[in-house]
């Protein structure tokens, strides 16, 4: 084994000290899911591993009247068992109980999976869907980044070097507001080969208001399926099928592998657009 | 048998508790003074020239104590065996040195190229990345239709093709029906190469008493004796002075069925260095370098009548057998062979094989072992040929059901089928199903454009294994039982259980028989210092072969039980009955005795009736007169998704024969097991090597086996038709689950296709794949 320095912050402050300190050397260590399997195959061998679950405050699922906080260090099974979570955004403990399994969500935190960003992720599907704010602690203070703006590439979010993610808020939906989580599981890994999130708000007359839709598993990273929610928005569930035809619209690489092809996902991308926007409409009347 | 109460019982297993606790001993378990941690260096190619090894920076890490090459270990340990190459029933087979540690050549990646000692696991695999070798990469060849073509490159260079062998056979008269028949109904399959992933991958302790000249060897294996005797001949040893213990085996599925590079490597390194060593595999090295299974491609033509009589079958074959044999290879795709009749008369057969080396690890016997290829390729082929002849596949089976009078019935493969009633499986199941009304819910769906899938699957198969003459090494069972002074029972018996159950099954049969309380009766397996030779648990044999083993030497026990109870009693043997425990004359327990008080007598020695030996132990090895044939119908009914291609498992039927039941839960578990593991292959599971042979499905990321929430509750059931094969009547069911699924599920699966035209699909049914079928039409 490769011998690296282990440390344990108890403080973000102290965290980001060392984060500063260690550079390009370390790596954040959350729930463990993704860079200890590296380790283990020596794909990482960071020279210092840094441990972010004694820090304080970071495991915290709090929803508010307005606001939904998710701690960056809390487990997929903390949102999932969340008491208020059902009845303010559903589609939070939907998510969470589609990754892995048991062991997986008792251990896999939220954060862990947003910040590696890997692009058949659950997560990132529905913080898109939702809207999700990230708040980064960094070396110059602390800054938010928009789902939309965070996603960047295969394995490439926004977050800069020396950063760390801190925090997840949501806006509690309005009204009238409904979300679903639809997903095919990889079939070794649970992965999503295709994975659709979406979040409706209707008007009075039944139409939809707001439509998010986040698709992950698809392209190289996540990503918002924009002309789907402009085809929909002042429309009702008549509409959802010919939306969802839009589902991959602006994708130029899918990913394909021996699992499925690239056409396979694109087509699984349009089927869950569609379902996941009747529930999500269903859910919301 | 006597009458029972234990036998035919619901009785959890004895095992479970220490398994379940986490007080079970595996080899990992196994901490000596002084032991070492090998790490093994395996090949990142799949075919390569090694121009030369450097291990000196490895040599230099501190803490490591040994680094062994092929060069170091060539004239010093033996080839790895294989026990089926025989010239007269593989007509030019090749049978190329396998050694442990590959010398100028790596044929598959994984191979073991060098191995490292360390005084902990941690430096040992640092020091993999301090050796140097110096590699020369050829072309790699990763199918049997690659290792044929003109040009191929050769793996074994002794030779000039990648021939590894030939096999045939044939019965009847295949010309004659094919010109009699009113169609030839013919199809590719394919059986995927599949990985077998028992849930403890493999791992070896070996220590050597120099005082003694002894070599321990304690091997996650299913054959400890087997083992043994291979090990001494690798070794130069004295079989006697190698013992090997198989500890708590977690699964094997076949796969430990075997002689593999780190068991002799282990061996020889503990020995050479004077001091113990442990090998562990990780499960991506046990996806590289334990043995596969399946990977055979054919072509099926069968001879039908306008009837659905079917009159015969021909298939050819290739197989893809990878760089090297195991210990079994050949061997394997001849027990396809034998049962392409499967449940049916026609009697005109034939198969001609031709198996490739190809660099890839070599297959050998995985669950079921020949024989699902076989069954998934007859029952395959009865709903195609109900499809081209648009018959029901129902009546197609019927009409070719050898009928439940015909046994003993011999098939066109000279098998002895010892008896069944295939009818009354298939009536049963189809009952519990409900299938007129699965059917009307069928057409239903149709019209709402849901697309149900039915599909059968009446398999027969071969369990019991075997007769001698029949196995290349042995199909004999041994078992030793004695009562100690105070009458508890110990059992030793050759087979090497792994999670089959037999500490509790073994101890129900001792319990009726004996007349004593199962807590007091011991099985003890696995350890080849303390149980006489046996042949192993494979082949669904321990209960059918090496409970029958242990079924006389209990009856050898019980008469000098009796004949001493008689004399004590005044009575005479004949006399003597079980009663509460007593062992009476009838009718009077009050002046029985217990079987501990005879034990006493029998130990004491001064109270035996004249010309009896003292002590209370006897043994019986058995010689089995033919194979047992358990059979059965399984039912799926699934759902495709239209729009996916995803299979949804709506319910899933087995009604299984497997003789006699001695405890329903355990036949239960085996069933369970049995039915997921065919039906990953149906599903879900494939090895796949990419066109530079490395492998692309190595881990659990992306190999898929099948998960609990991919199931249905299953809904089982029996007929019992005894063997006469053994005195318990039981046949076996380790396999009979995986053999029945396969099929079941790949009919059901095109069943529900059949709207779109479909006639036959190749395993595994990705989504992806029925997606694109769907939208072809």
């Amino acid at each position: 084994m490769t011998p690296f320095d282990y440390h344990a912050p108890k403080t973000l402050r102290s965290a980001m000290r060392l984060v500063q300190a260690f550079g390009d050397d370390a790596k954040v260590l959350a729930g463990g899911h993704s860079l200890i399997p590296s380790m283990k195959l020596r794909l990482a061998a960071p020279s210092v591993v840094i441990d972010l679950s004694g820090v304080a405050g970071l495991k915290r699922v709090t929803a508010g009247n307005e606001t939904i906080s998710i701690g960056a260090l809390a487990t997929h099974y903390a949102v999932e068992s969340h008491r208020l979570l059902p009845s303010k955004c559903s589609l939070l403990p939907e998510t969470a109980a589609e990754i892995g399994d048991a062991q997986v969500r008792n251990r896999g935190t939220v954060g862990g999976s947003i910040a590696h960003a890997d692009p058949a992720a659950d997560w990132p599907a529905t913080m898109l869907a939702l809207d999700a704010q990230f708040d980064i602690a960094g070396p110059d203070g602390e800054r938010a980044v928009a789902a939309s703006d965070f996603f960047v590439d295969l394995f490439i979010t926004d977050l800069q070097p020396g950063e760390i993610l801190t925090q997840i808020r949501i806006a509690v939906p309005a009204e009238c507001s409904g979300g679903a989580y639809v997903k095919m599981r990889q079939s070794a890994s649970g992965f999503a080969l295709a994975g659709v999130a979406a979040q409706v708000t209707l008007d009075d007359a039944g139409n939809c208001a707001s439509v998010a839709v986040g698709v992950t598993g698809v392209a190289p990273a996540a990503y918002r399926a924009h002309a789907v929610e402009d085809a929909l928005v002042g429309q009702g569930i008549d509409a959802v099928a010919d939306a969802a035809a839009h589902a991959t619209d602006g994708v130029e690489e899918f990913q394909e592998d021996h699992h499925a092809s690239g056409d396979y996902r694109a087509h699984l991308a349009r089927v869950f657009t569609q379902r996941a926007l009747s529930q999500a409409i269903d859910r919301a009347a | 048998m006597p009458v029972s109460k234990s036998v035919g019982a619901r009785i959890k297993r004895r095992e479970d508790p220490r398994l379940i606790q986490g007080l079970a001993h595996y080899v990992d378990d196994i901490k000596l003074p002084n032991l070492l941690h090998v790490a093994i260096l395996r090949s990142p190619y799949a075919h390569a020239r090694i121009n030369g090894i450097n291990t000196d920076a490895a040599q230099n890490l501190s803490g490591v104590k040994s680094v062994v090459t092929g060069d170091d270990v060539k004239d010093v340990i033996g080839g790895i065996p294989c026990a089926a190459t025989d010239p007269e029933g593989f007509p030019g087979i090749k049978v190329p040195h396998h050694p442990v540690l590959a010398t100028g050549k790596v044929r598959f990646v994984g191979e073991p190229v060098a191995a490292v000692a360390a005084t902990d696991a941690y430096i040992a695999q640092d020091a993999l990345d301090l050796i140097e070798v110096d590699y020369e990469p050829l072309d790699a060849i990763n199918s049997a239709e690659a290792a044929f073509a003109d040009g191929a490159p050769v793996i074994h260079e002794d030779w000039d093709d990648n021939m590894a062998f030939t096999w045939s056979i044939a019965g009847g008269d295949v010309d004659a029906a094919f010109a009699e028949a009113d169609h030839v109904v013919s199809q590719r399959i394919d059986h995927q190469r599949l990985v077998p992933n028992p849930m403890e991958t493999r791992g070896v302790v070996a220590q050597y008493l120099p005082g003694k000249d002894q070599l321990n060897l304690w091997s996650s294996t299913q054959i400890p004796h087997l083992l043994r005797t291979q090990i001494s001949v690798m070794l130069s040893m004295a079989e006697n002075h190698v013992r090997v213990i198989a500890p708590e085996v977690g699964g094997g599925f076949g796969c430990k069925l075997n002689v593999y590079a780190e068991e002799a490597l282990l061996g020889h390194m503990a020995k050479y260095l004077g001091q113990p060593v442990k090998w562990i595999e990780g499960r991506r090295e046990n996806f590289l370098h334990t043995i596969h299974g399946r990977d055979q491609t054919g072509d099926v033509e069968l001879a039908v009548k306008d009837d659905g009589t079917i009159l015969g079958l021909n298939y050819t074959v290739t197989a893809d057998v990878g760089a090297y044999y195991q210990l079994l290879t050949p061997a394997i795709p001849t027990l396809t062979g034998l049962m392409l009749c499967g449940s049916y008369t026609f009697k005109n057969v034939q198969m001609n094989l031709k198996a490739a080396f190809t660099n890839k690890m070599a297959t050998d016997a995985y669950r079921g072992a020949g024989r699902p290829e076989a069954t998934y390729l007859i029952e395959r082929m009865i709903d195609v040929v109900a499809h081209d002849l648009d018959l029901d596949p129902l009546a197609v089976r019927r009409k070719n059901f050898i009928g439940k009078d015909a046994f003993p019935y011999e098939t066109g493969t000279a098998l002895a089928y010892d008896s069944g009633d295939y009818t009354a499986a298939l009536d049963k199941a189809l009952k519990i199903a409900d299938y007129e009304a699965l059917r009307e819910q069928q057409a239903e769906l149709r019209e709402e454009g849901r697309y149900l899938g039915i599909g059968f699957s009446t398999y027969v198969e071969i369990c019991g294994m075997g007769p001698s003459a029949a196995m290349p090494a042995g199909g004999w069972e041994s078992s030793t039982v004695r009562v100690d002074p105070t009458g508890k029972v110990t059992v030793l018996t050759g087979v090497s259980p792994h999670g089959q159950g037999q500490e509790t099954t073994f101890a129900q049969l001792i319990a009726d028989g004996l007349g004593v309380d199962i807590d007091d009766i011991r099985i003890i397996h696995g350890d080849t210092d303390a149980v006489q030779y046996g042949i192993g648990t494979f082949g669904s044999r321990a209960t059918a072969v090496g409970g029958t083993a242990m079924v006389h030497a209990m009856g050898k026990v019980k008469d000098k039980v009796v004949d001493i109870a008689a004399h004590l009693l005044e009575s005479n043997p004949q006399d003597i009955v079980i009663e509460d425990g007593k062992y009476c004359v009838q009718g009077a327990p009050e002046s029985g005795l217990t079987l501990g008080e005879i034990a006493m007598v029998a130990h004491v020695g001064v109270e035996l009736p004249e010309g009896t030996e003292p002590g209370l132990a006897e043994s019986h090895f058995f010689e089995p007169p033919n194979f047992t044939y358990p059979f059965g119908t399984h039912i799926a009914v699934v759902e495709v998704d239209a729009d996916t291609g995803e299979v949804e498992i709506e319910r899933y039927i087995a009604v299984d024969d497997c003789g006699n039941i001695i405890n329903p839960l355990i036949v239960e578990g085996q069933v369970h097991g049995g039915i997921a593991q065919g039906v990953g292959q149906a599903l879900y599971e494939e090895a796949i090597y990419d066109e530079s042979g490395q492998m692309i499905t190595g881990s659990f990321m992306d190999y898929a086996l099948p998960k609990a929430h991919n199931f249905p509750r299953f809904e089982l059931a029996n007929t019992v038709t005894p063997s006469p094969v053994n005195p318990m009547g039981v046949k076996g069911v380790g396999e009979a689950g995986t053999i029945g699924s396969t099929p079941a599920i790949a009919n059901a699966v095109i069943d529900a296709l059949k709207p779109f035209g479909v006639r036959h699909i190749d395993l595994p049914l990705r989504p992806e794949k029925l997606w694109k079928l769907m939208q072809e039409t």
